[in-house]
């Protein structure tokens, strides 16, 4: 029997876009689709009712233009420090510590850490709105240690209220990141450690020659996901503050959902969304572009 | 580590979508809603009011009665139509207001919306779904069934919006309420009684109980502002003191022909700082949740509450006969009374709803005398008929006159955010920032005279 085979077996035949149809279609539909109609939407003057009447790129000028927009992006940028830096530096310290301690029940510690990312994020929001409340378990506490002065409304207030929701993120991701990256650090060989130590490295010296490199994939993940869920922070604003006091805590997705649910500004709402996923694309793109530089 | 192999596809990838963006441009987002201009009208012949003959009906039904009294009576007053007519099936969906507002948008632009909905009166919920063409005029039915005779004018207009839906408070009818709501003063007597004061009599009454209450160690008035808009009640009812009522009207229904820069409404965000300043308000209200201040209020934290008399219920649960509720006093004991105040949700039919007689039935059915009854029993404040009914001494009575007094003197004055689609943010962000210091009064009112005139302008 002949064989019928374009090429030499292994190459690539057209054959294969047909395996690939079911997945595409699946991703199509789901994903590639709804991107599609957002863009499209995005460039229209839609109440989400009636018909929209096309707008060009007046969408994405408004937002540029809007200070009020260009502000609740600059809250996402502040929220990441919260969502992403300070759970690294913490979970990369937590980390090295129970990894290296070798501490007993180091199962229970890794789960207790991880238990925020259990919780619904809306239940985490309630939650730390009972503790910012001015009688909140928050105050109580200041006020027992004597720091009555810096009782506050915290989530009324100007200058904290920012903050203070991205403490509720720090909280939320630390487990993540630490789980992560203790992970990543039990697949160091001991051998590198042994290396480093008969070199005459101390732990700290240890920990920047050996443990950090070895981690930086770990670290890539872990950054990546949280960037992505500081840029994307909609229920935890939309429980505690609902973008107040004044504009202080708005942030980009509640805005897409507020102007399309809220306000009746489907397409507005719609360019909002877009550029927020150009950012985070962008953002991930690079972080991960920087993580594989580093290996090879 | 074998590297991957890679093949430029970017940009035979990009061409894909680009394509597939072109075919997307096909149509219009919106084009397979119906065209707004085909209002459907029903001519009052062809209503038929007899629920028992229309057949094998399944109604679908959207509420927001998740709270105790609106809970009960409305599971009560569905158990006796059930009752009554077995031929119509219910299918009640019940969200809190919020979970409603969102999701009623993305219904009623399906194929299968619901066929009762309970619509905020507002321009952003019921105005937009009037302009798309998304609700039945109710005229014919309010005709067969006599709502406009039991209802009083003052009331419906809350539901009537121009068949383009742009104007609010006058033209057709388009749903129709069961309760009645005022924003008034709230009190706590006991606590009144120990710091030797009378329910206030007059306005200035009022801030020298706040003020004497202060000295005493109490909280003046509850308040917690964390949802942005509790304040606009407060600031309402402080308005309503400075700024006649037909101006109030004007600027709170969107229409042209009054501004915010007045030195009345000066005056009133005058007032509410001066509040602020001398610490009436609960600590750290800006941080504090709205259901967490009236909830301490029902604790007994706070003289007084300014809030609207959906909280009855509650609150009598919790303070029982030391609670007191009054119009807020105006500037003379015999002055005629101004509150901000409305309705319930009212309950409108869909466009698209294939039974729109069952429909009609079933609202009528809640808002008919009897059910007027089983409101009150449930301890809701029925819109109509509220002087026909008899309830024992106390808080409840209280609410009873004071919305008997307000609709009977025509001092209903509407909520400020229904002026425009944008009013509600702007208002709410607005009265945050004057709260904390952050604007002058002058400031606060610009930024309402701007989106005010923006829409009144644009709107003709």
């Amino acid at each position: 029997m002949a064989r019928i085979m374009a090429g030499p077996p292994g190459e690539p035949r057209r054959v294969a876009y047909l395996y690939l149809l079911p997945a595409f279609v699946v991703y199509a539909a789901f994903l590639l689709y709804p991107i599609g109609r957002a863009v499209q939407i995005s460039l229209y003057d839609w109440d989400g009712l009636s018909l929209g009447t096309w707008a060009g790129l007046d969408n994405y000028l408004a937002i540029v233009a809007d200070e009020g927009l260009r502000a609740s992006f600059v809250h996402a940028l502040v929220l990441m420090v919260f969502y992403a830096g300070v759970p690294l530096v913490i979970g990369l310290g937590l980390a090295a510590i129970l990894n290296h301690a070798k501490v007993r029940g180091l199962g229970f510690f890794r789960t207790v850490v991880f238990l925020p990312q259990v919780i619904a994020m809306v239940v985490v929001a309630v939650a730390w709105r009972r503790v910012y409340a001015p009688d909140g378990s928050l105050n109580g506490l200041l006020g027992a240690l004597g720091l009555d002065s810096l009782t506050r409304g915290w989530l009324g207030d100007y200058t904290f209220a920012l903050p203070a929701v991205g403490v509720v993120g720090t909280w939320f991701e630390t487990g993540l990141v630490t789980v992560l990256l203790l992970a990543g650090m039990s697949r160091i060989p001991l051998e590198l450690y042994e290396a480093a130590r008969l070199d005459g490295a101390g732990p700290l010296r240890e920990f920047f020659a050996v443990t950090l490199p070895s981690v930086r994939g770990e670290i890539a993940v872990a950054l990546t996901l949280t960037v992505i869920a500081a840029l994307r922070t909609f229920d935890l604003v939309y429980v505690t503050t609902r973008g107040g006091p004044g504009e202080s805590t708005s942030v980009p997705s509640y805005e897409v959902y507020h102007r399309a649910f809220g306000l009746g500004q489907v397409g507005s709402a719609a360019a909002i969304g877009v550029t927020l996923t150009v950012i985070i694309f962008v953002i991930s793109f690079a972080i991960n572009r920087f993580a594989d530089r580093r290996i090879s | 580590m074998i590297a991957p192999k890679r093949q430029p596809r970017g940009s035979r990838t990009l061409v894909l979508l680009a394509a597939g963006a072109l075919a997307l441009a096909g149509c219009a987002p919106g084009s397979s809603a119906p065209p707004p201009a085909a209002t459907p009208q029903a001519s009052a012949s062809a209503v038929r009011t007899d629920p028992a003959s229309l057949g094998e009906v399944t109604l679908n039904v959207w509420d927001q009665e998740v709270r105790g009294g609106q809970a009960a009576q409305m599971e009560q007053l569905n158990t006796a139509f059930q009752a009554k007519y077995p031929n119509i099936k219910l299918k009640r969906t019940s969200r809190s207001f919020d979970d409603l507002n969102t999701t009623l948008r993305l219904a009623l632009s399906g194929n299968e919306p619901p066929d009762v909905v309970e619509a905020n009166n507002g321009r952003s919920s019921m105005g937009a779904f009037v302009k798309a063409g998304q609700l039945l005029a109710l005229d014919p039915y309010a005709e067969a069934y006599g709502w406009k005779s039991r209802y009083p004018d003052s009331v419906l207009r809350y539901s009537r919006y121009s068949a383009d839906g742009k104007l609010f408070g006058e033209g057709n009818l388009y749903g129709l309420p069961q309760v009645g709501e005022v924003v008034g003063l709230f009190y706590n007597k006991s606590k009144l009684t120990k710091l030797g004061l009378e329910p206030p009599k007059t306005w200035a009454d009022f801030e020298a109980a706040l003020a004497k209450a202060k000295a005493g160690g109490e909280v003046p008035m509850q308040f917690g502002n964390l949802d942005k808009w509790p304040a606009v009640h407060v600031f309402g009812t402080v308005q309503g003191r400075n700024v006649p009522a037909e101006q109030i009207g004007t600027l709170a229904f969107g229409r042209k022909g009054a501004s915010w820069n007045t030195p009345e409404n000066t005056r009133a965000a005058e007032q509410l700082v001066t509040w602020v300043n001398d610490g009436y308000f609960a600590k750290g209200f800006n941080g504090q949740g709205y259901d967490a201040a009236w909830q301490a209020f029902g604790k007994g934290q706070g003289v007084f509450l300014i809030a609207g008399t959906w909280l009855l219920a509650d609150l009598e649960k919790a303070l029982g006969d030391d609670l007191g509720f009054m119009l807020p006093p105006g500037a003379t004991a015999d002055a005629a009374p101004v509150a901000t105040g409305g309705t319930g949700l009212p309950f409108a039919i869909t466009a698209k709803s294939p039974h729109p007689d069952a429909a009609a039935a079933y609202i009528d059915f809640i808002t008919n005398a009897d059910a007027m009854k089983v409101l009150t029993e449930t301890g809701n404040l029925p819109v109509a008929d509220t002087g026909a009914q008899t309830v024992k001494e106390g808080p409840q009575q209280d609410v009873f006159t004071a919305f008997g007094t307000a609709t009977e003197k025509n001092g209903l004055v509407p909520y400020l955010d229904y002026a425009t689609p944008t009013f509600a943010d702007t208002l709410g962000a607005a009265l945050q920032d004057l709260l904390a210091g952050k604007a002058k009064p002058q400031e606060f009112l610009d930024t309402l005279e701007k989106d005010y005139k923006t829409f009144a302008e644009s709107n003709g």
